[in-house]
């Protein structure tokens, strides 16, 4: 078992009020299986991906539950055990490709980033890492991308550097937090065979968070589908996309556009 | 590149004839008149329009304005009717006193608020962080002289760490005394400003601390203290450059007024009294040097600025 969440809640709380950003979360993942979380904003699957990482900061909110990584409980550990687990065996992609990355460093430094915090390597065997990472990733000419500024790169381009980083240790499971949602189509549809070849060549496990079912479809096994921090359908991807047994799901699949609703436009498009 | 430079260069020559040229017009206009100084106020019409032949202001303004232009660039800023002396010689001295002055109470505003802006972001809302927020109001509130007079009054009056009024006996006795005289009045120029820089460093850092590439940093399993100083200090950075730059011109004018608190004999001093005694060809002189120190320094921000922010590089 690879990862094994039980009852995860995420409740966040200001001055005065509490919100459960998750409610009730579970999840289990074998090695190397890619499972897709589906829901519209504000379901909670974003939350749910940044609680597992350890990216929310728990003097903003409460989260209970059980989140086994490889045996490891990854919300009972000290911020020190997580930074040795983040980066190196756990690593997440997001949605923003254009300010995800930091506009002052260069892509090779960014790239190598986590082999600086988990690793002794020096500078040559870095960067010798790093331009693998970047050929993994589905970029070309690594060794010139090395010298550029994120500012200097398309938003593609920019999510490609983004997964590089996140893979430069090889990861057991990489989380993609909407990593094509602010793409366009024909990009999307580049870095998901990307992240497919990566499943496949190196065994990484994906998490893959979306609102777009089609997309998750596309990729995933196992489907996850949430709402208002809940699971509302689980199963088979291609079960809950053409058999859905939810209302909610199947508004998921209608809000889609398709080609027919894109060419006859009305009130659908 | 070099298109932005020469730009700039055109920018900074055409700055300073502006602002030696209003200096110009603003004497011209003010009452008072050099030669009510000079031959005193029984002087007759006759010995009055005499002087005012051979100081060439019966001349036009445009006219006195070209000559003076013309002197600049031969080196000659012309002759003190106070002191009967040339210009740049009686400034050389002075410059230096200013210019140390003011560029050490920029080296303090820099020692002093950019390890504690860093410090208050990296503790947010800890002890040090919260007195340093009540301390920066009061320093920021107190202007630079009335610090200086508190000032002089604890380390010269209370603690006599130095004798107020000893400056040319400091300057005698060598570098260092002369420096540490210095000091007390680059601190009452540096710790209002370094207040500021303090606050400004801080919410630049705290800014930057939100930004999404943060939380990349802290996903790849970086500590608190490295996402701030590998990430967030450069970024943060950048604007505070800027504000540094413009504080260089506000740290020069400080130092005019601190010099006649702490009897410091630069220019500022003397652009006082020269002001007081119409004494044109000096206070020319001064306004031109403050004004190219300013716009220099700006200019340099300026360049920094891109080495900071690899956007600006390609434009």
């Amino acid at each position: 078992m690879l990862l094994h969440v039980e009852h995860l809640k995420v409740t966040f709380h200001d001055r005065s009020s509490l919100f459960d950003a998750v409610e009730d979360f579970s999840l289990q993942m074998e090695e190397g299986e890619v499972v897709g979380i589906v829901g519209e904003s504000g379901s909670g699957k974003s939350m749910t991906a940044h609680a597992l990482m350890g990216l929310i900061p728990r003097a903003k909110a409460d989260i209970s539950g059980k989140a086994l990584f490889r045996g490891a409980d990854l919300l009972a550990m000290s911020r020190a055990q997580l930074r040795q687990v983040q980066g190196r065996e756990l690593s997440i992609i997001f949605q923003e490709p254009m300010t995800s990355l930091n506009p002052t460093m260069r892509i090779g430094r960014q790239v190598e980033d986590a082999l600086r915090v988990h690793t002794k390597l020096g500078a040559g065997e870095r960067r010798a890492r790093a331009l693998e990472a970047m050929a993994l990733a589905g970029l070309s000419d690594p060794e010139k991308l090395y010298r550029c500024y994120p500012h200097q790169l398309s938003g593609g381009m920019r999510q490609r550097v983004m997964i590089a980083a996140a893979l430069v240790l090889r990861p057991r499971l990489l989380i993609a937090d909407e990593p094509t949602t602010a793409l366009d189509v024909t990009i999307q549809a580049q870095i998901l065979d990307t992240l497919k070849d990566i499943n496949r060549t190196e065994g990484t496990a994906i998490l893959f968070i979306s609102h777009d079912l089609g997309v998750v479809k596309a990729l995933c096994q196992r489907v996850v589908v949430m709402r208002h921090g809940l699971i509302v359908e689980e199963g088979p991807a291609d079960q809950v996309f053409y058999h859905p047994r939810e209302g909610y799901t199947r508004q998921l699949i209608a809000a889609r556009p398709t080609r027919k609703k894109l060419r006859g436009g009305g009130e659908d498009g | 590149m070099t298109k932005t430079i020469l730009k700039r260069l055109g920018l900074l020559v055409v700055t300073l004839l502006l602002v030696t040229f209003l200096a110009f017009v603003a004497f011209s206009i003010l009452p008072g008149d050099p030669t009510n100084s000079i031959l005193g106020l029984n002087a007759t019409q006759e010995q009055v329009d005499a002087l005012r032949a051979q100081l060439g202001l019966d001349l036009p303004l445009w006219q006195r304005y070209l000559n003076w232009l013309g002197g600049l660039f031969t080196g000659n800023l012309g002759i003190s009717y106070n002191y009967d002396m040339p210009v740049g010689q009686l400034l050389a001295g002075r410059v230096g006193v200013t210019a140390a002055l003011a560029g050490l109470s920029f080296v303090l505003i820099v020692v002093i608020s950019i390890p504690l802006g860093i410090l208050c972001a990296r503790y947010e809302g800890g002890v040090l962080d919260r007195a340093l927020t009540v301390l920066n109001q009061i320093t920021m509130s107190i202007p630079n002289f009335l610090l200086g007079f508190l000032l002089t009054f604890l380390f010269s009056l209370v603690l006599r760490w130095f004798t107020v009024g000893s400056f040319s006996a400091a300057t005698a006795q060598g570098f260092w005394d002369w420096l540490s005289y210095l000091f007390f009045p680059a601190l009452a120029i540096a710790l209002p400003k370094s207040a500021m820089t303090v606050k400004m460093l801080r919410g630049s850092i705290l800014g930057e601390m939100r930004e999404d590439y943060i939380r990349t940093a802290y996903s790849k399993g970086n500590s608190k203290g490295a996402v701030l100083w590998r990430f967030a200090l450069r970024n943060a950075m950048i604007p505070v450059i800027t504000f540094l730059a413009m504080t260089i011109a506000d740290v020069v004018a400080g130092s005019i007024v601190v010099e006649q608190v702490f009897a410091v004999q630069g220019i500022g001093q003397m652009l006082v009294t020269s002001i007081g005694n119409r004494d044109y060809p000096v206070v020319q002189a001064i306004v031109a040097f403050i004004a190219l120190i300013v716009v220099v320094c700006n200019f340099a921000a300026d360049g920094l600025y891109r080495v900071m922010d690899p956007r600006l590089r390609q434009r």
